[in-house]
C-alpha cells in the first residue's frame, strides 16, 4: 500500500448526499478480476450519458475542479461491500475523501487501499463546500501525522483510529500484522471449546 | 457489572487477541466467497506467496453474475464466463469446495448457506457481500467484508477489528395481516433512515420477531445493512434450532446435543445495556412500498410521499418521475422481480403463489421470479408452485443474484418501474435508469396482477 503523511490539493465538490456504492461503481462494471481500470468507470452514470457522452453538469466533467481530494455529502458510500468502489475512487486519482458521514465497509475498504476518509462536522462540510464552490482554486492540507484539516474554512483535528493512522503512514496492511499472529491464532482454534 | 448482549457473547468468544488501544483479532469460523469480490484476493495471496490458511472453513457458489436461463450452456457473457473459471480455478488451486453454476447446492451465497445447515447460532461468519447480515438471523455475528478483507481470512482465518456499538431494535405487538418480514424491515428503516446504524450491530428484539419463521428473520437481518448497520442479529431459539437441525452441515448427535446446550446460553442477558435503542408498536406496521433512491424513503402503501423542501427528497423524485405529495396505488408498473438474497426463500413464492393462484399477470407486466437457490427452484416443483407461476403467466428463471443488482442480463429497461423484492432503490440498480420500487413478495405478487400498484390492505382479509 502506498504511503500517505501529507498532501496539499484544491478539491472536487460533490454535494449529494447518501453517494451509494452503486453510483461509485455500477455493478456492470465489477466483472473484472483486477483491480485496476475502475477510475475510468467512476461515477459513470453520472459522468455519461447512455450513449457514452460526458454530462457537462457533472463536477468531474467541469474543468473548473480538480485536485485529488473529494469532497461528498452525508453517509458517503453506503451500499455495498465492493471494494471496487474504494478502488474506482483511488484509480480516478483520489487520494482524500471529506464528508460529515462515511459509511462502514466503504471506510475500511478506503484506509485498506491508502485513501483517506475524513470526517468533518456538517458545518464545516457546508463552509468547505461553499469555499470551494466561490474558489475553486481553494489548497487544502491533510497532514495525517498531526491529524490536522486546513482550510479556509478552519483548521479541524479529524480523527482515525491509532492503528490505522501507523498503517497509513507506514503503508503498511492488515494481512502482515495478522500472519504475524498465527502462534495465537492455532492457540485459539486448539483451545476453544465450543 | 451488566450482563452482556447476544452479540457480546458471540464475538468475545472469537478474540484472538487485542491490540492496546486498537482493534481486536476476531477469529472467522465460515468465510463464504462468490465470483465477484474474490478474484482480487486471491491474487493478492498468490503475489505475496501466502496460502490459504483454513480452506476447509471455506465454502464458495456462483452467483453475481450468473445467467438465469440455460445455465446448462456455456455463459455468453465473455466477461462473466473469465470470472467464473476463475472461481473454479482459484477453488480447485486451494481445496476449497465450490457449489458452481448448476451444482445442486448452487445459489444465492445468503440462501444456499442457512439451507444447507452451513449457517449456525453463535459462529462468525463473512463474505464479500454486504448482505451476509443475512446469517444474523440465526444469532450469528455475520457481517459483509471488502476484498482486501477476504485476503487476510484467507490468509490467516482472521479479521482486525474494533468492535461496534450496540443497537437493538423492538417491535412488539400483533402484526396486521399481511404485513411481511419485509413490510417490517421497510418501515423500521423509512423510520430510523438509511444511517442509524452505521458503526453499529444490531440485535432485533421482540414478539414479532420471536414469532417469525426463519425465512422471515433472514429478509429482516438482510436488510440490517440498508439502515448502516454492519449486520443484525436474532436470539437463537426453539424455531432456529428445529430450521437447523437435520440439515446437510448441522452438527449430529453428541456434538448436536453439545452446541444446543451452548447455543441455549448466548440471548442477551435481561441487564444487559444497548448503546442505543428504537421500539415500534407492530400495529403501526403496514404493507410498505419505496417511492425514492434509497431503502429508508418508504411509505405505508396507503400513504403519500413526503412533501417537504428538501434536494435529497426533490433529486430522487426527478429520478423516480414521482411528485411531492402523491400517493403510489394505480401507478402501473410494467416489471415485477421476486428474488435476491432478501425474498427469494420458498417461503416468499409460497406467499406469491397463494395470492396468484387462479388469477392471471396482467398482460402489461414482465413478472420474473428468481429462486435464491436450486434447492428452493426443486422445493417450487415438489410443492406445484412452479405450475401455479407459469399458468398466470409468470417466468420462472434459474437461482442467482439476477436482477437485484443487474450484473447479468437480467436488467431492467431504462425508465420503467419495477417493483422488486430485493433490497435496494438506488438509482440504477436495476439497470441503468430502471425504477425500482421495493415491497415485500405479497405486494410484488398483487401488482403484477394488476398492472400497477395496488391497495392489497383491501383486498385481503
Amino acid at each position: 500500500m502506498e504511503k500517505f503523511t501529507k498532501l496539499t490539493d484544491t478539491a472536487v465538490p460533490l454535494p449529494i448526499e447518501n453517494i451509494d456504492t452503486d453510483q461509485i461503481i455500477p455493478a456492470r462494471f465489477l466483472k473484472s478480476t483486477d483491480k485496476q481500470g475502475f477510475g475510468d468507470n467512476v461515477f459513470r452514470d453520472w459522468r455519461y450519458d447512455h450513449e457514452g457522452n460526458k454530462n457537462p453538469d457533472f463536477v468531474l466533467n467541469d474543468p473548473t475542479y480538480s485536485g485529488s481530494i473529494l469532497v461528498a455529502g452525508d453517509n458517503f458510500g453506503c451500499g455495498s461491500s465492493r471494494e471496487h468502489a474504494a478502488w474506482a475512487i483511488a484509480g480516478y486519482g483520489f487520494k482524500v475523501v471529506i464528508s460529515s458521514f462515511f459509511a462502514d465497509i466503504f471506510k475500511g475498504n478506503a484506509l485498506n487501499n491508502g485513501i483517506l476518509p475524513i470526517q468533518v462536522t456538517p458545518e464545516y462540510l457546508k463552509d468547505l463546500l461553499q469555499t470551494i464552490k466561490e474558489k475553486p482554486e481553494t489548497k487544502l492540507t491533510v497532514d495525517l501525522e498531526n491529524q490536522i484539516l486546513s482550510s479556509p474554512a478552519g483548521e479541524l483535528e479529524f480523527e482515525i483510529d491509532p492503528y490505522k493512522k501507523v498503517c497509513m503512514i507506514n503503508g503498511y496492511d492488515d494481512i502482515d500484522f495478522l500472519i504475524s499472529k498465527k502462534d495465537k491464532i492455532e492457540a485459539f482454534e486448539r483451545e476453544r471449546s465450543f | 457489572m451488566a450482563g452482556k448482549t447476544l452479540f457480546d457473547k458471540v464475538w468475545d468468544a472469537h478474540v484472538v487477541d487485542t491490540v492496546p488501544n486498537g482493534p481486536q483479532v476476531l477469529y472467522i469460523d465460515k468465510h463464504l466467497i462468490h465470483e465477484v469480490t474474490s478474484p482480487q484476493a486471491f491474487s493478492e495471496l498468490e503475489e505475496r506467496g501466502i496460502p490459504v490458511a483454513r480452506p476447509d472453513q471455506i465454502v464458495a457458489t456462483a452467483d453475481h453474475n450468473t445467467p438465469t436461463v440455460d445455465q446448462h450452456l456455456p455463459v455468453r457473457d465473455v466477461l462473466s464466463r473469465n470470472q467464473l473459471k476463475q472461481l473454479t480455478e482459484n477453488c480447485e488451486k486451494h481445496g476449497i469446495t465450490l457449489y458452481g453454476l448448476g451444482h445442486k447446492y448452487n445459489g444465492i451465497v445468503h440462501v444456499m448457506a442457512p439451507e444447507l445447515g452451513i449457517t449456525q447460532p453463535g459462529m462468525t461468519m463473512v463474505c464479500g457481500d454486504s448482505h451476509t447480515s443475512t446469517h444474523g438471523a440465526f444469532g450469528t455475528i455475520a457481517f459483509g467484508i471488502g476484498t482486501s478483507q477476504v485476503a487476510q481470512v484467507f490468509a490467516s482465518q482472521c479479521l482486525l477489528l474494533t468492535k461496534p456499538k450496540s443497537l437493538r431494535v423492538n417491535v412488539n405487538g400483533k402484526l396486521k395481516p399481511n404485513v411481511l418480514p419485509k413490510d417490517v424491515i421497510l418501515y423500521v428503516i423509512s423510520q430510523i433512515g438509511t444511517n442509524a446504524g452505521t458503526g453499529y450491530f444490531c440485535e432485533y428484539a421482540g414478539n414479532v420477531f420471536e414469532e417469525m419463521s426463519m425465512e422471515g428473520r433472514m429478509t429482516v437481518c438482510n436488510m440490517s445493512i440498508e439502515m448502516g448497520a454492519r449486520g443484525g442479529m436474532i436470539a437463537p431459539d426453539q424455531t432456529t434450532f428445529d430450521y437447523v437441525q437435520g440439515r446437510e452441515f448441522a452438527p449430529e448427535g453428541a456434538e448436536w446435543e453439545q452446541k444446543l446446550e451452548y447455543w441455549k446460553t448466548l440471548p442477551t442477558d435481561a441487564d444487559a445495556v444497548f448503546d442505543k435503542e428504537y421500539s415500534f408498536d407492530a400495529a403501526d406496521i403496514e404493507p410498505m412500498v419505496t417511492y425514492g433512491t434509497n431503502p429508508g424513503m418508504g411509505i405505508k402503501v396507503t400513504g403519500r410521499i413526503p412533501d417537504k423542501d428538501d434536494v435529497n427528497l426533490e433529486k430522487a423524485l426527478a429520478y423516480m418521475n414521482f411528485k411531492k405529495g402523491e400517493s403510489l396505488i394505480d401507478k402501473p408498473i410494467n416489471y415485477v422481480f421476486i428474488g435476491s438474497c432478501t425474498n427469494s426463500r420458498i417461503e416468499d413464492f409460497r406467499i406469491a403463489a397463494n395470492y396468484v393462484k387462479g388469477k392471471q399477470k396482467a398482460p402489461n407486466v414482465n413478472a420474473w421470479l428468481v429462486p435464491g437457490s436450486q434447492q428452493v427452484a426443486k422445493q417450487l416443483v415438489e410443492e406445484g408452485l412452479d405450475k401455479v407461476f407459469t399458468e398466470a403467466g409468470f417466468a420462472l428463471r434459474q437461482p442467482g443474484c439476477s436482477a437485484c443488482l443487474a450484473m447479468n442480463d437480467d436488467k431492467i429497461p431504462e425508465g420503467e418501474y419495477c417493483v422488486s423484492t430485493s433490497n435496494r432503490n438506488f438509482e440504477g440498480r436495476q439497470g441503468q435508469g430502471a425504477r425500482t420500487i421495493l415491497a415485500s413478495p405479497l405486494m410484488a405478487a398483487a401488482t403484477a396482477v394488476a398492472g400497477k400498484i395496488t391497495d392489497i390492505t383491501k383486498q385481503l382479509n
